[in-house]
């Protein structure tokens, strides 16, 4: 970006500067470290210059916001057009004491429903399973049949909202059961809008809800990815996550580069069923960890856009715009909050959410201050979508596009974390990609020694958490938590129960073998499924039958 | 005679979370430990039957499903039933401070939740798990 014999003059008062200014001024006040790392072990240099990013172009590394590769933004305008979606996760209880919490943060202002399913849900179980003990409703809300999804929208119409569903190995399931209630509501199909998670690999990986092995589960994620494609135009069928990754312990490049190499493995797979990239690429999104590191978090949001463009693009042949666009949710740090001096993290939130606005993120949670004590109470949600309205209206930073981009420092960030993600590209393809290297342990290790890494840093107060190991004072202001009514898990089973007496058992079955048909011809199986979840099949009895089909995961231990 | 301490690190209840887990097992066998760990999802059936197969010293419970009122309690209860109440048993993860007292006397020796060093537990162990067999 700048010419030659200016960079060499700027180098050669680079080193002057440091021999004298700098080396006099260490003679008396030493710096407060010997080196300075980001997660990534990335080396922070004293200063950036010109220098630095000697070797940018401009017009093929940056370009213009809502152009190729995208590194500014993906839209032309960016927030000045129209803020991100203020998406807060939710969801406890029962359908009902969810639709109500639904309806509060709609009338407060939020602008996208996101829902958390409790773990039995999560992993396929009906809240009458022998393993949902004490698990219903605790973790997110209960959804056994079609008759809890009716209840959980009630009065919402679905042809107005936009619903994210953080659910993966049912995925098609409660996917049928939305389509099902949209059609009872007679909402046309291409006005449902939404996203289902549907991210099997990085569950392998990191989150490790799994049901079924990974070739079944890649399957699945396809059969939605190519449903969607064809009759929910409006739908988000995956949500390729990082989120997971990060939290489990991964470094900020790690969840970039595993998140990548998921993307890849999905493209390959519908490729592989014959569908073409620009009927499906541009339906993918894409969801990220924000964490405290500020200038590595943005630069990590940036590379990301970048390298998916250039893969879309190169590698993959797309040629629509759309295809090449890396859409992307943002949340903030659920591990960087500490449960000592909680109020803490309200700020901690707030640095998050800045580097994901600065980052250029199409949507945002922002975690709660009491979430390393308990599920978050009504107060905390509210400063947590309050921090987001701030940064929106009061800090200037959605006034202009891409505000750190020409920061020497964040464009030498950005193009180390490429640099970096290629370098994890090289070693998963020598390892025959995800799958194989998953069933190596490769990504679990990779994630583990980090993890473990980060704690020794944490002990050894190599790296500062204030509060914690550092300033450390015993604060004794337990905020007021949250608690689920211990109620739910019976609700639940009087429900099922009812519903299971009620129905027509001969439809019911005719319906569940249907799916076992389907998978026997390895057909997709969304048409089967949402005949059966009309039919009130429940969730427990949809992925029984895909167990029984395709066996049941075992977990790799490493650690 | 002195013998390694033999610990069972465990997770009961559907969660997945298990970072802490694994940081706190790798912490203990670093710190000289023998560490067997479950894996995730294990039933309080399971985990007590590991307990005694595997004969250890100290049982370390990880819950962050929020579970831990249902499962912990039960743990217990079948810690007692197969007389393996000389075994040490912690527990861990996000477990509120006022749900403390009632797991203590369900016979939970100590909770440690987010923040704690893993220098602490090991420590604890080493004051208060049995040595001879």
């Amino acid at each position: 970006m700048f010419n030659r014999r200016k960079i060499d003059e700027i180098a050669r008062r680079e080193r002057a500067w440091e021999e004298e200014t700098v080396s006099a001024w260490l003679r008396r006040t030493p710096e407060r470290s010997d080196s300075f790392r980001t997660t990534s072990g990335v080396e922070m240099k004293r200063l950036y210059t010109p220098g630095d990013v000697a070797n940018l172009d401009y017009l093929s590394d940056l370009g213009f916001p809502g152009d190729h590769p995208f590194t500014r933004g993906l839209h032309a305008t960016m927030y000045r057009g129209r803020l991100w979606t203020m998406r807060q996760f939710s969801g406890y209880g029962t359908a009902e004491e969810t639709n109500r919490r639904f309806k509060y943060l709609l009338g407060e202002g939020e602008t996208g429903l996101s829902v958390a399913f409790d773990f039995p849900t999560i992993l396929g179980l009906d809240s009458d399973h022998p393993l949902s003990l004490g698990e219903v409703g605790v973790c997110g809300v209960a959804v056994s049949s079609i008759e809890d999804m009716d209840i959980l929208f009630r009065d919402i119409p679905l042809d107005r909202v936009s619903t994210s569903m953080t659910i993966n190995g049912p995925a098609a399931v409660l996917l049928a059961m939305y389509i099902a209630l949209g059609d009872g509501q007679g909402a046309s199909r291409e006005a449902l809008r939404g996203t289902t998670q549907n991210d099997m690999l990085k569950e392998f990986m990191a989150q490790k809800l799994c049901i079924w092995p990974p070739a079944p589960s890649v399957k699945l994620v396809t059969d939605i990815i190519e449903y969607c494609t064809g009759n929910l135009p409006s739908w988000n069928p995956v949500s390729i996550s990082g989120y997971h990754i990060r939290e489990a312990g991964s470094t900020a490049l790690q969840e970039l580069a595993f998140t990548l190499a998921d993307g890849i493995a999905y493209v390959e797979s519908a490729l592989e069923r014959g569908m073409k990239v620009d009927e499906f690429a541009p339906r993918l999104s894409f969801f990220f960890a924000a964490h405290n590191n500020l200038l590595e978090e943005v630069a990590k949001f940036r590379a990301a856009r970048r390298i998916w463009a250039r893969l879309m693009r190169d590698r993959f042949g797309a040629e629509s715009k759309r295809s090449m666009w890396m859409r992307m949710h943002v949340q903030t740090s659920g591990c960087a909050l500490t449960a000592h001096q909680p109020y803490n993290n309200l700020m901690r939130v707030t640095v998050q959410a800045l580097a994901a606005t600065l980052g250029g993120a199409q949507s945002l949670h922002t975690n709660s201050f009491d979430e390393a004590l308990a599920l978050p109470s009504e107060e905390a949600v509210r400063y947590a979508l309050r921090t987001q309205q701030i940064i929106a209206h009061e800090s200037g930073v959605a006034e202009t596009i891409d505000p750190l981009g020409g920061s020497y420092c964040v464009e030498a960030l950005t193009d180390e974390m490429e640099e970096g993600v290629m370098a994890y590209f090289d070693r998963i393809e020598s390892m025959g990609g995800v799958i194989p290297a998953i069933e190596r342990g490769f990504f679990q290790r990779e994630i583990a020694d980090s993890a473990y890494r980060h704690q020794r840093e944490v002990e050894r107060r190599e790296r500062i958490v204030v509060g914690v190991n550092e300033h450390v004072a015993e604060e004794r202001t337990i905020p007021r938590l949250l608690r689920v009514s211990p109620g739910v898990e019976e609700t639940q089973r009087v429900r099922l129960m009812r519903l299971k007496g009620g129905r027509d058992g001969r439809r019911v079955e005719g319906a569940l073998d249907a799916i076992r048909r389907c998978v026997e011809r390895d057909e997709n199986l969304m048409h089967p499924i949402i005949e059966a979840v009309k039919a009130t099949a429940t969730l427990g009895e949809i992925c029984g039958v895909l167990t029984e089909m395709y066996g049941e995961y075992r977990e790799l231990i490493v650690f | 005679m002195s013998m390694k301490t033999r610990v069972l690190v465990a997770k009961p209840g559907l969660d997945s979370h298990d970072r802490g887990a694994k940081v706190v097992a790798r912490a203990l066998r670093d710190a000289g430990m023998e560490v067997i760990y479950t894996g995730l999802r294990q039933t309080p059936e399971q985990i007590v039957e590991a307990a005694l197969q595997e004969d250890v010293d100290v049982l370390a419970l990880s819950i962050l499903s929020g579970a831990h009122m249902t499962l912990l309690p039960r743990v217990m209860e079948l810690v007692r039933e197969n007389n393996l109440e000389d075994v040490l048993v912690l527990a861990g993860g996000i477990i509120p401070e006022e749900d403390v007292p009632a797991l203590k006397r369900a016979g939970i020796a100590d909770v440690f939740g987010p923040g704690t060093s893993t220098e602490d537990i090991v420590k604890y162990i080493n004051e208060h798990a049995r040595r001879e067999k």
